[in-house]
């Protein structure tokens, strides 16, 4: 006798067990594809932030000047420098999706280094990025 | 000869032909956005300052504003393709589904003429 199903979003079928829980061991590979989920959404409110800072510049000055002791107080500081990571991580490890979509680097020991080399890109290039704007400050 | 099945042909529906869009105006805002995105945080790197008259006369010449543009279609274009796949990936009930799906494009639209307009208007002044 078959069952009755709990509820249309549990199919009485076999399902693929959902990524975090005990039925996957965390890896490298898999910490950097959900780190490019997790800044892709972080990056969606930088986006939206963005707009709304170039929408208090057009409005002038009297706006746009209340954000700017925000933005270069130590809180403004370090959110534009994770913001400056998230932004530099998406795009390296975006590269390295584009890379696979041509069908290059999708073997194990491949996919490993340029891991590896995602996540040494992007604080470096995040540091030279806050090291040109020490300089011209 | 044909391979679609006798329902398919009786229903008279098939591929709408749209199947490799998303992904693939995915990459493309996605390639677009590699020269973009170096552009965009070493300018902002490179400004003396983050007062009005300095952000605003960045703002203002005619090859940021153009290329400020550009940045600002290709990442609410690719940020809604991405937020778009998560809310499938994750919410469940049909309901809910199709409302965080429309507000998200909502928001991205409005965001991105909102940015284009403040943009124009600083660059235009």
């Amino acid at each position: 006798m078959s069952t009755p199903a709990t509820s249309k979003a549990t199919p009485q079928r076999p399902l693929s067990p959902f990524m975090i829980g005990p039925y996957y061991k965390p890896q490298m590979t898999s910490m950097l594809s959900i780190t490019h989920r997790l800044t892709g959404l972080a990056l969606t409110v930088g986006a939206l932030l963005m707009v709304a800072l170039l929408v208090c510049l057009a409005s002038g000055p009297e706006g746009y000047n209340v954000l700017v002791p925000h933005l270069t107080a130590w809180y403004g500081q370090a959110l534009l420098a994770a913001f400056t990571w998230a932004l530099l991580y998406h795009f390296c490890n975006g590269i390295r999706h584009l890379m696979w979509d041509v069908g290059k680097g999708l073997d194990m020991p491949t996919a490993e280094k340029t891991g590896y080399a995602v996540i040494v890109v992007s604080v470096v290039l995040t540091a030279a990025v806050w090291a040109t704007a020490l300089a011209t400050a | 000869m044909s391979y679609r099945s006798p329902l398919g042909r009786a229903r008279g529906l098939g591929s709408a032909k749209q199947g490799t869009h998303h992904f693939w105006i995915q990459r493309v805002t996605a390639v677009a956005l590699i020269p973009l995105t170096l552009w965009f945080v070493f300018s902002l790197a490179r400004l003396p300052s983050a007062d009005f008259d300095a952000v605003s006369w960045w703002v203002a010449a005619p090859s940021v504003a153009v290329a400020l543009v550009l940045y600002i279609g290709c990442v609410l274009y690719h940020s809604q393709l991405g937020v778009q796949v998560v809310i499938e990936d994750y919410v469940g009930s049909e309901g809910a589904k199709i409302t965080a799906l429309l507000l998200s494009q909502f928001v991205h639209v409005i965001a991105g003429l909102a940015g284009v307009f403040a943009v124009l208007k600083i660059a235009l002044a």
